[in-house]
């Protein structure tokens, strides 16, 4: 971030990243729908080299009580990193980062989950990294929708998120670790295409206004397809082999 | 945002009702925000400060600088840490405590626009390489609350931070050591400003105030550079932007911290 010294060649003169993708390529995403036994709804998603555990409880009761709400059911979402998830050990107390990043994830998620119809009530969303590669937000992000999903709570549609951004002057889709770090540009994006409505937007970093369009654009591109692949991991569970697992 | 009271819903229906004739609760345009006000140097005991009133919130922010001890790997780069707190005598419903996820947010986006734009040179806060380095700190705190803390926070900071007096320090057996009388102006390269609006049905109002910020349905902070490029972005609040909405709040985020950036550098006398 903020044009940080690049040991690493993050763009070759063939247009080729430092990981062999394309400018306007993911990294590879797996999603598999329904992994925990005693959540009411989970997933497990691996983005490139991240791999997060997604877990569900609720609609259930609010505790403290006075968190209720008369009108809404409430959503709570805990985005946490485990201590060996990443270079470094970290910490295993909640950081300013994680409580933050729970908050923008919560927000991206209220606008899709019709809590309204489940009022004094609290559905508790847990993400857990259990491996770090960038981009945890919005992988974290993915896994959560396709466990409410399976949870089978009424949603207006699935958010799905990924990061676009800039490095070597180029304008990325999915920003890695490596690219996050020496890139100059980092932007996470939360998308629910059915809408049109953005639910997640942040930026670290330096953009033009036409850069920033740019970055939208092909950052939706991005959410697309892995609302592709969040439709199939449910399909998969569903509608797999014909029995109602 | 979630806990609407009645009132409140209330409230809500009346500053719609006003939006859909174009007009704003307190009189204003759309794309208006409120008067601001930057006193600096207000606290002489820091190395720079100062008060920044946007509308009736008030924020006042002091930098302290001293030497530390460089982050891991960033051995090469002086160390800027931004704060912020919401004081209890600010509002009604501030609470003494740890820091609740609303005030962590507001301290990280005003560190996130200051920092990315690279507002300030940090390399020239070197002391020794990887082994002393001096420190900018900058802590605000909010003294009264009428909404949109963001951008009055982000004001009240930068202004603070080109007012600052940086001291001068030399390295003598492996520590540094304070030489007196020698000041100089804080390395700054650009005016980060953020600007906040708030999307209530379809219409994107700029600088919420309490009012309207309790019945946003989404926000968007963007902060701009001098250069009129867009350095950082928090999007807040229980509902979504479409594509064409991010594309007119970067337009005006651009033009209203145009004008913000001028009342800032008037207040402070910054030349960049």
């Amino acid at each position: 971030m903020g044009g940080r010294e690049a040991n690493v060649v993050l763009l070759d003169e063939n247009g080729i990243r430092s990981d062999g993708r394309k400018v306007n390529e993911t990294r590879k995403i797996t999603i598999k729908a329904g992994v925990l036994k005693n959540a009411s709804g989970s997933a497990y998603i691996e983005f490139g080299g991240n791999k997060i555990l997604a877990g569900v409880f609720g609609p259930r009761d609010v505790h403290p009580k006075h968190m209720s709400n008369p009108d809404t059911g409430i959503l709570r979402v805990r985005y946490h990193m485990e201590p060996f998830s990443v270079g470094e050990r970290k910490k295993p107390a909640p950081s300013r980062r994680e409580i933050e990043i729970s908050k923008v994830i919560t927000e991206a998620l209220r606008p899709a989950v019709m809590l309204e119809k489940f009022p004094r009530t609290a559905l508790d969303v847990y993400l857990e990294v259990l491996q770090a590669d960038g981009g945890t937000r919005c992988a974290a992000l993915d896994a959560a929708s396709v466990a409410i999903a399976d949870a089978g709570i009424p949603m207006r549609d699935l958010v799905c998120a990924c990061a676009a951004g800039k490095a070597a002057d180029t304008i990325i889709l999915d920003v890695n670790n490596e690219e996050d770090q020496a890139g100059q540009a980092d932007m996470p994006i939360g998308y629910m295409p059915s809408l049109g409505k953005i639910t997640l937007l942040q930026l670290d970093g330096v953009l033009t206004t036409d850069e920033y369009k740019k970055c939208i654009e092909l950052g939706l591109e991005g959410c697309k397809q892995v609302y592709e692949i969040q439709k199939n991991a449910l399909r998969e569970k569903y509608f797999s082999d014909g029995d109602n697992n | 945002m979630a806990n609407l009271s009645i009132i409140d819903k209330l409230k809500k229906t009346k500053i719609l009702d006003l939006l859909q004739e174009g007009k704003r609760i307190d009189g204003r345009a759309l794309n208006e925000p409120r008067p601001l006000v930057i006193d600096t140097g207000v606290i002489p005991h820091a190395n720079g400060s100062a008060r920044a009133r946007l509308g009736d919130t008030e924020i006042v922010a002091g930098v302290k600088v001293q030497p530390d001890r460089p982050f891991p790997d960033m051995g090469e780069k002086g160390i800027f840490i931004c704060t912020a707190e919401i004081l209890p005598l600010a509002h009604p419903s501030a609470e003494t405590g740890p820091p609740q996820p609303d005030v962590i947010e507001l301290a990280r986006v005003v560190d996130r626009g200051i920092r990315e734009s690279g507002m300030i040179d940090l390399s020239q806060f070197v002391l020794e390489k990887d082994k002393s380095v001096i420190g900018l700190f900058a802590d605000s705190v909010v003294t009264d609350h009428d909404g949109n803390l963001f951008d009055t926070c982000s004001y009240a900071t930068v202004a603070a931070i080109i007012t600052s007096k940086i001291p001068k320090w030399e390295m003598k057996d492996d520590s540094p050591v304070l030489v007196e009388g020698q000041e100089s102006d804080a390395p700054i390269t650009t005016i980060p400003i953020s600007v906040t609006m708030g999307l209530i049905g379809d219409f994107i109002i700029v600088d919420p105030n309490l009012d309207e910020w309790e019945c946003l349905d989404a926000r968007i902070t963007i902060t701009t550079n001098s250069d009129g490029n867009i350095v950082a972005l928090q999007k807040g609040g229980n509902d979504g932007f479409s594509f064409d909405q991010l594309v007119k709040c970067a337009d005006t985020s651009i033009a209203v911290g145009k004008e913000i950036r001028e009342i800032i550098k008037q207040a402070t006398g910054a030349n960049k």
